[in-house]
C-alpha cells in the first residue's frame, strides 16, 4: 500500500471537494431560491476564470484589482441573465427551464472558445513560494490558497444567510414565495440576487481552479460534477451541498487510488461520481439532507 | 374517417374513432402519400451533398422521434439520448461484422439491445421524476460513454468499429442513392408506428402519465410500468437511428455521441414541438439545416470586414454551436410550443382568410 500516494490523493480530494462544495452551494442557492436547475453553472466558472485571466494578462492588472473587477462583472452578468432569460420562463414547465439553461451553456461554451481559443492558458503565478511546510509536510501553496478561499466563501455564505436582512429575505422566499411576497419582500429582486450571488461565488471558484490548473474549456466539468454532489447532499440543503461536494471529491480521488494501485482500468477517476450518483438515486433519492416531497391530491 | 375533403367549420366528433384519425381529411391523406412519393423520387434530382443531408435528417429524425415519446408524450426528461444512439450504432456494427448477422436483421436486433439498455437505465424512472430523473439520465450518458471507451471487444476502443454495408436479398447497397431508400423506409415505418401507438391504450396511458400522474394512477395505469416502457421505446428508436447511422458511415468511433448531441436531440424535440409527431420531423430538418445555413452565412460574408474581425472561417464550428444554443433559447422564450404549433397557426390563419386575425 502506497501511503504517500494515498495521503497526497486524499489531500487533493479535500481541495477539489471543497471547490465542488462551493460550486454545489451556488447551484443549490439558485435551485432553492428560484426553483431553476442551472445546467450552466460550470460555464459561470469558465466565464469568471477567462475574464480574470484576460484582465491579468492583457492589461497586466494586479490580482487584487483584477479579482474584484471580475466579481463585479459576474454580479452584473448574473442579474442580466436572470432578468433577460429566466424571468420570461417563470411558470413554464421544468423541462423548458432546464433547456434554457442548457442552451445558455452551449452558447457560453462556444462563445468563450471562440473568444479565447481552445488551448489551456496558464494563470500568472500568484505566489513566490511553490510549497509551504505544514507540520513538516510540504503542501503546495495554491492548494492552501484554494482551501482557504473555499472556506471563506462558505463562511461568508453562512453569515449572509444567518445574519443579514437580504439573506433572511432569500430564505423566506425559498420557504414560500407567496408568503414572502405578502410580507413585502420583492421576489423579483430576490431571484435576481440569487443568480448574482451564485454567479459571483462560482466565478470565484473558477478563478481558484484557474490559479491551480490554468484556464481551459475543461473547467466547465465542475458544472457536471456538481450533480452527484447536490444529489448526495440533497437538493434543498446548502450544508448538504458542501458536504456532498467534499465526499464526491474524496470519492473521486479514492477511486483514482484504487484504480492506479489495484484495478488498472483507467478513467475510473472521472466516472466514479456518476456510478455513485446512480446508486444514490436508487436507494436514497432525496440525499442526506433533502426534503422528501409528500404529495396530496 | 377520411371521407370528406375539407373539415367542416365546427369540429363535431361523435365517436372515439372520429377523435383519433391519422388523416382528418382525404386531402391530407393524399398529401402525405404524395410527400412520400416525392421523397422516393428525390434521389434522382438531388446531388450527393443534399442526399447526405437527407440521410442525416432521416437517421436523426427516427432517434428524435423516440425522444419525443419520452419527453413530449410521457413528460420524462432524458439528457442521455445520444448515448443510446451510440449504443445502437455500436451494437449494429458489432452484430454485422463480428457476429456476421445480416444487416437486415442487425438493425432491428441492435434496436432491441438498445431498448434493453434503455429499460435498465429507465428503472430509476419508476421511482424518480422531473429533475431527479434528468440527472439520472445524465449519469447514464457518462456511464455509457465510458463503456464505449472501455469495452474494446464491443466497440474497438480507440480503433473505430467497422459496420458492414447494408445488404438485402443478396444485393449490397452502394452509395447514398440506394441507402436513401433504406432510411426512408425506416423513417416512414417509424412514423406510422408511433402515430398508431399514440392511438392505442398504451399511447393514451403515456399521455395520461404526463398530464397528471396521480390521476393516471388512480385510473389504473401502472406508473412504473409506463415510465420504464417509455424509456425502452425511446431507446428503441434511438437504436434504429444509430444503427442506420452506423451502416451509412461504415465506421463508428466513440466521438459524436457526447452530451452535445444529446442536447441536439432535446433541441430538435423542443423546436419541433413537444408531443407532436410531425413536429419532430420539422425540428430535425430545422436543426440539421441550421448549421448549413450558418456555413452559407459565413460563405456570404467571406472576405468582408465582419469576416476578418471575427475570423469566421476558422471558427465555423463555434458559430454552429452558438446558433444551436440560441435557437433553443429563442424558441423556448418566443415559441415554446414549437414549429408544429406555428404550422397549425399558419393553417388556421389561411382557413379563415380573409376573416382571420
Amino acid at each position: 500500500m502506497n501511503t504517500q500516494l494515498l495521503l497526497q490523493l486524499l489531500l487533493n480530494g479535500l481541495v477539489v471537494g471543497t471547490l465542488y462544495g462551493v460550486v454545489a452551494m451556488s447551484f443549490v442557492l439558485i435551485y432553492k431560491a428560484t426553483q431553476v436547475v442551472n445546467f450552466a453553472q460550470g460555464e459561470f466558472l469558465l466565464v469568471g476564470a477567462w475574464i480574470c485571466w484576460w484582465l491579468l494578462t492583457r492589461y497586466q492588472l494586479p490580482f487584487w484589482l483584477g479579482l474584484p473587477i471580475t466579481l463585479i462583472f459576474m454580479l452584473v452578468f448574473g442579474i442580466a441573465l436572470q432578468v433577460c432569460l429566466l424571468r420570461p420562463m417563470i411558470g413554464e414547465p421544468i423541462i423548458a427551464v432546464i433547456m434554457v439553461t442548457i442552451g445558455l451553456a452551449t452558447v457560453l461554451q462556444a462563445a468563450l472558445k471562440w473568444t479565447f481559443g481552445t488551448n489551456l492558458q496558464p494563470f500568472p503565478p500568484l505566489f513566490a513560494a511553490q510549497t509551504v511546510d505544514v507540520f513538516g509536510l510540504p503542501v503546495q501553496t495554491v492548494y492552501l490558497f484554494s482551501l482557504s478561499v473555499s472556506l471563506v466563501a462558505m463562511a461568508a455564505m453562512a453569515w449572509f444567510f444567518r445574519s443579514t436582512r437580504y439573506g433572511l429575505a432569500m430564505r423566506a422566499t425559498a420557504f414560500d414565495q407567496q408568503v414572502a411576497q405578502s410580507l413585502g419582500i420583492s421576489v423579483k429582486a430576490v431571484f435576481a440576487m440569487a443568480w448574482a450571488i451564485s454567479a459571483v461565488v462560482s466565478a470565484l471558484a473558477g478563478i481558484v481552479v484557474a490559479v491551480v490548473n490554468g484556464v481551459s474549456a475543461g473547467l466547465s466539468v465542475y458544472g457536471i460534477k456538481v450533480f452527484p454532489a447536490v444529489i448526495l447532499g440533497g437538493l434543498e440543503s446548502i450544508a448538504g451541498a458542501v458536504l456532498g461536494g467534499v465526499i464526491i471529491g474524496l470519492l473521486e480521488n479514492t477511486a483514482h487510488f484504487v484504480d492506479s494501485e489495484y484495478l488498472h482500468w483507467g478513467n475510473l477517476y472521472e466516472i466514479a461520481p456518476f456510478y455513485a450518483l446512480v446508486i444514490i438515486l436508487m436507494i436514497k433519492p432525496h440525499g442526506l439532507f433533502g426534503i422528501k416531497e409528500i404529495e396530496r391530491i | 374517417m377520411a371521407t370528406q375533403s375539407l373539415l367542416p367549420a365546427g369540429d363535431f366528433r361523435t365517436t372515439y374513432a372520429d377523435d383519433t384519425p391519422i388523416f382528418p381529411t382525404r386531402v391530407s391523406r393524399m398529401a402525405a402519400c404524395a410527400a412520400v412519393a416525392l421523397l422516393c423520387l428525390a434521389p434522382l434530382a438531388l446531388n450527393q451533398y443534399w442526399l447526405s443531408l437527407m440521410i442525416q435528417i432521416g437517421t436523426m429524425a427516427i432517434a428524435a422521434l423516440g425522444l419525443n415519446i419520452l419527453v413530449g408524450f410521457t413528460g420524462q426528461i432524458s439528457i442521455g439520448h445520444a448515448a443510446f444512439f451510440g449504443l445502437g450504432a455500436f451494437a449494429s456494427a458489432y452484430l454485422s461484422t463480428k457476429l456476421s448477422v445480416p444487416t437486415f436483421f442487425a438493425i432491428p436486433l441492435a434496436a432491441l439491445i438498445t431498448a434493453a439498455a434503455g429499460l435498465v437505465f429507465g428503472l430509476p424512472a419508476a421511482r424518480l421524476k422531473g429533475l431527479y430523473l434528468a440527472i439520472a439520465t445524465l449519469a447514464a450518458q457518462y456511464i455509457l460513454l465510458d463503456f464505449f471507451a472501455r469495452a474494446e471487444w464491443f466497440t474497438g476502443g480507440v480503433v473505430p468499429a467497422m459496420a458492414a454495408p447494408f445488404r438485402i436479398f443478396g444485393i449490397t447497397l452502394q452509395g447514398d442513392r440506394q441507402y436513401f431508400y433504406v432510411v426512408l423506409a425506416y423513417l416512414v415505418a417509424s412514423f406510422v408506428l408511433v402515430t398508431n401507438l399514440m392511438r392505442t391504450r398504451d399511447g393514451r396511458a403515456l399521455i395520461a402519465v404526463r398530464d397528471h400522474y396521480l390521476s393516471a394512477e388512480i385510473m389504473g395505469i401502472n406508473l412504473a410500468k409506463y415510465r420504464t416502457l417509455s424509456f425502452a421505446l425511446a431507446a428503441f428508436f434511438a437504436g434504429i437511428g444509430g444503427a442506420l447511422y452506423a451502416h451509412y458511415q461504415g465506421i463508428v468511433s466513440s466521438e459524436g455521441f457526447g452530451i452535445d448531441r444529446s442536447i441536439l436531440f432535446l433541441a430538435i424535440v423542443i423546436i419541433g414541438g413537444l408531443g407532436s409527431i410531425m413536429g419532430t420531423l420539422m425540428g430535425t430538418v430545422f436543426m440539421v439545416l441550421l448549421p448549413e445555413a450558418m456555413e452559407a452565412l459565413s460563405a456570404l460574408l467571406r472576405g468582408g470586414a465582419i469576416d476578418q474581425a471575427l475570423g469566421l472561417r476558422s471558427n465555423i464550428a463555434f458559430l454552429r454551436e452558438i446558433a444551436i444554443g440560441l435557437a433553443i433559447v429563442f424558441f423556448l422564450i418566443v415559441e415554446p410550443d414549437g414549429l408544429a404549433h406555428r404550422w397549425a397557426r399558419i393553417k388556421a390563419y389561411w382557413k379563415l382568410y380573409p376573416f382571420s386575425n
